[in-house]
């Protein structure tokens, strides 16, 4: 059924931790490994080793550049489903086969009666959603449903492969519906944010915003005694001329 | 956005078709039209067969085409599935009052309620098809209020030139149907700049620093993509070869879809017969080109708010 629960009893989510996310792209990878052999398998690459290699990643990481000179930064940005209170991928579904558990909130799709209309894909925001073309099926986070309530595992590995796999701890699991579970008290704390709120899809997962750090400028020196900025313009060598003249006689 | 081609063929193809549909049913309804048999037969031919031909055509683009049938069932949260309800709905009026027309060569009495239903699904289930687009808040482009007039008043306008030239091959034309088409033609026309003017205008709201919460820093940018090559999402979200041609498409939907059909169809007011035939047998060419080329713009110009990830600043 795509109508949306009235309210669902836990609100499971990450918490992701810009400050310390280093970009290394392990949560992605080990995302691939565990959800190629689980709930939504197999996650195909196409093309894997050719030209063109593309298939569904249910997590990506990208990488941004923020402000600039001492204040500007890196930081490194995981990017998956989630798992919205709102989720439009839910309700444009006209098979249902894409629907949100009313008992933990988990956003999933049917891979048995998806019929691969891709509209889901359309409603995300977030991008996701990604379509697997080898099935036909739309893909995306399960939020390791096969993991968390899997009395096969040790109890300590029952988080999602994600959180496992960080290797800084910059990615937390956890019922975001309870103000007093750990990761709720650290939204609160480290005042963690939603991606694109203006559009009312409501997530779940929330973003803990990177620290400002204090700048020590005690031993910067001088303006003008800095030296010249590598990428500066400068006057260009007898060589430099050559080529640059050499290049231009070759394109014409 | 990507034009799946599949798609851009079912909307204008069944459009048209329940634009003819809806004309001959109300026309029909109100005396009108005459309940000939072969008119008829014709009439019904072409607007069912138009709109059962986009209709296996929008199945196409589905990765399981043989689930098709499970898509009936969301109606209560989801305009697809109401489009595919709606658009089955109709063949039952629409049906029926093809059968009175074409075996028993009457409009009226109980032919004559089915005919206002059919006219009413109808527009049903092209608004269906527009809100399938306009409910859609990441594409700023077909979140708005003129989406679904455009659908409707374009469906109406190329239904209403088909219908010109049956009336003129079964010699029955008459020239209040000019008229209609070429008001079916200004109003889509009139919808259709009043949208280029909010494309044109319309503020960028949504940033990468919204979509990644960092405007605190300042100005973001992209430093390192999540992946080397093209993902689906830059695929089926990112397309932007049309965009660039814009203004000039724009122009060509001007002229195809909207001048020449009505300054064709104003000359069988002048010259009817069998030039008038041949004109609007040109009128119908020109306008279903250029309202595959007015969807597939619609597609081109639309842009995904995932894009904010992939290098977009604002959309």
């Amino acid at each position: 059924m795509t109508t949306l629960p009235p309210a669902t009893g836990k609100k499971l989510g990450l918490v992701i931790d810009l400050d310390i996310c280093v970009g290394c792209h392990a949560c992605a990878v080990s995302c691939k490994e565990w959800n190629t052999g689980g709930y939504s398998a197999p996650l195909s690459d196409i093309d894997a080793y050719g030209n063109d290699p593309h298939g569904p990643w249910l997590n990506r990481i990208h990488s941004f550049e923020a402000g600039d000179g001492t204040g500007g930064r890196t930081v490194h940005f995981p990017r998956s489903c989630l798992h919205c209170e709102e989720p439009d991928c839910v309700t444009v579904c006209p098979t249902g086969a894409s629907y949100k558990r009313s008992e933990d909130g988990i956003v999933l799709v049917n891979p048995d009666t998806c019929i691969g209309c891709k509209l889901c894909s359309w409603a995300c925001p977030y991008g996701a959603r990604e379509y697997d073309q080898s099935h036909g099926v739309m893909k995306k986070c399960t939020l390791c449903v096969d993991r968390i309530y899997n009395d096969n595992l040790p109890e300590a590995d029952r988080v999602p492969a994600c959180v496992m796999a960080c290797p800084t701890g910059a990615r937390h699991f956890g019922d975001l519906g309870d103000p007093d579970s750990i990761v709720s008290k650290v939204v609160k704390e480290r005042e963690g944010y939603d991606l694109l709120p203006e559009l009312g899809y409501r997530p779940v997962n929330k973003y803990l915003p990177p620290r400002t750090r204090e700048v020590d400028r005690s031993h910067a020196k001088p303006a003008g005694e800095r030296p010249a900025q590598i990428d500066a313009v400068h006057a260009p060598t007898a060589v430099e001329k050559f080529f640059g003249w050499a290049d231009r006689m070759l394109s014409d | 956005m990507h034009p799946a081609y599949s798609v851009i063929f079912f909307t204008t193809s069944s459009g048209a078709g329940y634009g003819l549909l809806f004309l001959l049913a109300i026309l029909g309804a109100l005396g009108l039209l005459p309940a000939e048999r072969w008119f008829g037969l014709a009439g019904f031919a072409i607007a069912l067969g138009l709109i059962s031909g986009g209709l296996l055509s929008s199945t196409f683009h589905l990765g399981h085409p043989e689930r098709s049938w499970r898509a009936f069932s969301q109606w209560r949260s989801s305009w697809l599935s109401r489009e595919g309800v709606l658009a089955v709905f109709t063949y039952v009026p629409s049906g029926v009052l093809a059968i009175g027309w074409i075996y028993f060569e009457t409009t009226s009495s109980v032919w004559n309620l089915m005919a206002w239903l059919t006219a009413f699904f109808s527009v049903a289930t092209v608004y269906s098809t527009a809100m399938i687009y306009a409910s859609l808040k990441t594409i700023p482009q077909w979140h708005n209020g003129l989406v679904p007039p455009v659908f409707l008043f374009l469906a109406l306008a190329t239904g209403a030139v088909l219908l010109n030239f049956l009336m003129l091959a079964f010699g029955i034309w008459q020239a209040w149907a000019v008229m209609i088409a070429i008001a079916a033609l200004l109003a889509a026309l009139a919808l259709k700049l009043k949208y280029w003017a909010f494309l044109n205008t319309r503020s960028r709201e949504h940033t990468v620093e919204s979509a990644t919460g960092l405007k605190q820093f300042g100005n973001v940018r992209p430093l390192d993509p999540p992946h080397t090559a093209p993902n689906y999402l830059n695929k089926e979200m990112g397309y932007a070869i049309a965009r660039r041609h814009s203004e000039r498409l724009r122009r060509h939907v001007l002229t195809l879809c909207f001048i020449t059909p009505a300054l064709l169809l104003a000359l069988i007011l002048v010259l009817p017969g069998m030039f008038g035939l041949f004109a609007a047998g040109a009128a119908v060419i020109a306008s279903a080109t250029g309202v595959v080329i007015e969807r597939w713009l619609l597609f081109a110009d639309a842009e995904h708010v995932v894009n904010l990830y992939y290098g977009r600043e604002a959309i």
